[in-house]
């Protein structure tokens, strides 16, 4: 479950830092469609601020479409901001690494795999743009 | 729609010849979390204890919850009040303190006590308690009544810094709990800035300031640049303080749209500069009536 901090110093107002920590949970796909928030009363015992600005973020979110409230149950995640291809990342990243191993037995160093990668991208998006 | 927890009108209480508090007239809006701030003897206790009905009004009126509180002091039981220092009997035992509590309050819920008060022994005599697991059970025995309005004054003023963050959480959990509204009195603007939404100022016994913290604070700005002679500012409705340092200007200001002169720095302000800033005794003596500002709470 997702779990807020404050940064008093911010200036940022603190129902906002509440609303920002769960979008960008959802951007990094941490919490999913599904998944719970924290209780109003949990929040509030963690955290020591006002009921009222727990409800506000919660609010935020549901005109938001991210959440949905149950009473009595809580506040529930109902849609992600996580982008469609997160769910490939793992696939990918195998790939990845298994590439580097065969780059690492071949002899190339790190500042060569790197030169190596960062060459290719630059040719391979120069071609798609072309 | 329900009356209004704490609805003050002309009120006033004078102490021999001082007035503790004069021509009082300020409405906390229903669920609310009030800081009720302002330097020592500004009033704060005495406003408190009105409400509380400890003390009889000289003039005006206090109603709470709708009902007068020393002619129906029936309405007593639903307000939780906390004086300064949380006096409690300190030869009972925490459990006989909650008991005591228990029978000599009607509206009285065992859960939400327990729910609240965990760590400290029902054994341990209140006299041996420290001074936050006393200001805990204090405020525990208050949210027990199930009240819709509760009263503190000056809760933290013993509490270090964990312990009043420890308090903190307690008091926003009964709040989370019971739904009440919550005065806070505090000459430390510090201790209930992270909680309160509602702010009322009082200076030399009278409401300096009053209004929704969000409102208050988008309201007004601190500007500064070279010193010069001032005239009208462009967005700005009034110079609530003025300082100089060798060539450099800062104003706070209530403020009523953008301000687009480049040759201010326009920054936001705190709830802490903002009300030391109406506390200042340059700025005294004012014209009265209080600043009622534009844009009200409205629950």
């Amino acid at each position: 479950m997702i779990e807020f901090h404050l940064d008093p110093r911010s200036g940022v107002a603190t129902y906002l830092q509440i609303v920002q920590q769960v979008k960008e949970a959802l951007r990094l796909g941490t919490i999913d469609v599904g998944d719970q928030l924290p209780t109003v009363r949990e929040v509030v015992a963690d955290l020591a601020i006002n009921p009222n600005t727990v409800a506000k973020a919660y609010r935020d979110l549901e005109h938001e479409g991210l959440v949905v409230a149950y009473q009595g149950r809580g506040t529930f995640v109902s849609s992600t901001l996580a982008p469609a291809s997160l769910r490939h990342h793992e696939e990918l990243r195998a790939a990845l690494e298994r590439w580097l191993q065969t780059a690492a037995s071949a002899g190339l160093d790190e500042e060569s795999i790197r030169a190596l990668i960062s060459a290719t991208l630059r040719e391979t998006l120069a071609r798609q743009v072309a | 729609m329900s009356p209004a927890p704490l609805d003050a009108r002309d009120l006033g209480k004078r102490f021999r010849r001082e007035w503790g508090l004069r021509d009082c007239t300020l409405t906390i809006p229903q669920g609310a979390i009030v800081g009720l701030a302002g330097p020592n003897a500004a009033g704060k206790s005495t406003l408190l204890a009105l409400a509380a009905g400890l003390l009889a009004p000289t003039e005006g009126s206090i109603s709470v919850l709708g009902r007068d509180p020393l002619r129906e002091p029936s309405v007593l039981a639903e307000v939780g009040y906390v004086a300064q220092g949380a006096p409690l009997y300190r030869s009972f035992t925490v459990g006989e303190t909650i008991e005591f509590a228990r029978r000599t309050n009607s509206r009285w819920d065992d859960e939400i006590v327990g729910d609240l008060l965990t760590r400290v022994a029902s054994q341990t005599k209140v006299g041996s308690l420290s001074a936050g697991d006393r200001a805990r059970l204090a405020l525990a025995l208050a949210f027990g009544k199930q009240p819709q309005l509760v009263l503190l004054d000056e809760p933290f003023a013993r509490l270090d810094p964990l312990a009043g963050r420890e308090f903190l959480q307690l008091l926003m959990d009964g709040v989370a709990e019971t739904s009440a509204t919550v005065v806070i009195a505090s000459h430390v603007i510090a201790d209930i800035e992270r909680v309160c939404d509602h702010i009322v100022l009082l200076t030399g016994g009278g409401v300096r300031l009053e209004g929704n913290v969000e409102t208050l604070l988008e309201s007004h700005r601190i500007l500064m640049g070279p010193r010069r002679p001032l005239g009208s500012i462009h967005g700005v409705q009034r110079v609530v303080r003025e300082r100089h340092s060798g060539r450099q200007l800062t104003l706070l200001v209530l403020s009523d749209g953008p301000i687009a002169d480049p040759s201010w720095t326009v920054d936001q302000v705190g709830l802490e500069e903002l009300l030391l800033a109406y506390m200042a005794p340059e700025r005294l003596p004012t014209p009265s009536p209080p600043e009622r500002l534009p844009l009200r709470w409205h629950g």
